[in-house]
């Protein structure tokens, strides 16, 4: 294999976890000004900081593997939703706080565990990076779980609304969990885990804390797919739409 | 700077000493070096560079804290100045200093209360986090974020003051 090819790869697996990390951001700074308490409002607005600078660490790395000089500003704000290799949970809509809650909580019970073992990745770079979010993500996860276990375990119309988002963001996660040839490429050439082997333990500390939240594990098998390939679900383009428009309409503009 | 002077190379004290006075922009009460986020110095004959450890990867203080770094080495005239974000290892709360954990006390913010490892991550022993003013233990978490990524918000249960805590991580 030649380097060339090597780093398109190398690229594409970078993207992917910056585009998880920028998406997420976007989504959680919605919530600023509109939390349902002053803590969880100062909450979700850290989360989102977290988030957007993982995002730049990544793309600034991604940026100098492609090696054509774009910028993390370019790669954020200049691609289409086509272009994006986010899966598709993260793109969900905020709904209501416990949607969100639920879908910060799916995703990061997978996120810490992928970055677990990015923190022992042969690319140094990309360790380095991991190492440092890995502290902020576990923090993130102990209130996301706290949350959902307050939520389900709590009154009849709290505990229906847990139930309801995860439920409907349930056919979302399968995607995280399945290796597709970059995801296989990186495993193979000790960048990243198989993603598979996250998935049993993905499984039980969802179950865990389900239990704990005396909340159903949804019964679909079927799993919605197509974030990593960028074919995404109709809410990702306009959270580009929002997230983009400065740039697009005012290219370059700086403040 | 003259040219015999350029040709000098400075030595890491020299400029360890030259930035010790540079404060964290959010938290002003302690200096880069309370916070242990200089991680290393480089001198050369063809210019200075030095290390900087982020706090949190989202701390909006990162760029200015770099900014006030290469402000103060232009200003003393050293050959070409730069930073570098060094990533590994993280920066942990275990290399805030003494004379930084008196300093956040004295200012009203309680210190990290143990190592950051994994275990006093998840919380496993109840750390005993002490009221700033009257350093009372009996403390309730109101939340586990605050005015900045670094910080909890809490009160205590003696004297009533609201206070923060700067988290262990």
């Amino acid at each position: 294999m030649t380097e060339a090819t090597n780093n398109e790869q190398l690229f594409e697996y970078v993207v992917r976890i910056a585009d998880n990390a920028l998406v997420t951001g976007q989504r959680l700074g919605e919530w600023v000004g509109h939390g349902p308490e002053l803590e969880e409002d100062l909450a979700l607005a850290n989360f989102a900081l977290d988030y957007i600078g993982q995002a730049r660490a990544l793309y600034t790395y991604a940026g100098e593997i492609e090696g054509a000089g774009r910028s993390e500003d370019d790669l954020a704000f200049l691609r289409d939703s086509h272009e994006f290799r986010n899966v598709l949970l993260v793109e969900q809509p905020n709904g209501d706080f416990a949607q969100t809650i639920a879908r910060q909580f799916l995703f990061e019970a997978y996120y810490l565990r992928l970055l677990d073992a990015l923190a022992s990745s042969n690319d140094e770079r990309l360790a380095a990076i991991a190492a440092r979010a890995v502290k902020e993500i576990r923090y993130h996860l102990r209130h996301t779980r706290q949350w959902v276990i307050r939520l389900g375990d709590g009154t009849g119309e709290s505990q229906r609304r847990m139930q309801d988002a995860i439920d409907r963001l349930w056919q979302y996660t399968g995607e995280m969990c399945t290796a597709d040839d970059i995801d296989s490429w990186a495993a193979e050439s000790g960048i990243g885990p198989v993603p598979e082997s996250l998935r049993d333990d993905w499984n039980a500390f969802v179950d865990d804390a389900l239990s704990e939240a005396t909340l159903a594990r949804p019964g679909n098998e079927w799993m919605a797919s197509g974030g990593k390939e960028g074919r995404h679900t109709e809410h990702h383009g306009y959270l580009l739409a929002e997230m983009q428009f400065l740039q697009r309409a005012y290219p370059n503009s700086t403040w | 700077m003259n040219a015999a002077e350029a040709q000098t190379v400075a030595t890491e004290e020299q400029i360890r000493a030259d930035l010790a006075d540079l404060r964290d922009p959010e938290i002003p009460i302690l200096t880069l070096d309370d916070l242990g986020i200089i991680r290393w110095v480089r001198a050369t004959e063809d210019g200075v560079t030095v290390g900087v450890a982020p706090t949190y990867t989202g701390c909006p203080a990162t760029e200015v804290i770099e900014a006030s770094v290469l402000e103060r080495l232009r200003q003393r005239g050293y050959p070409n100045p730069a930073t570098e974000r060094v990533l590994a290892p993280p920066w942990t709360t275990d290399w805030i200093s003494e004379t930084g954990r008196a300093k956040l006390k004295d200012y009203g913010i309680a210190p990290p209360a143990a190592s950051g490892s994994k275990r006093a991550l998840f919380g496993a022993p109840a750390v005993t986090v002490r009221c700033p003013r009257c350093d009372s233990g009996k403390t309730t978490r109101v939340s586990e974020f605050g005015s900045t990524p670094c910080k909890a918000s809490y009160k205590c249960d003696d004297c009533l003051e609201p206070f923060e805590y700067f988290k262990c991580i």
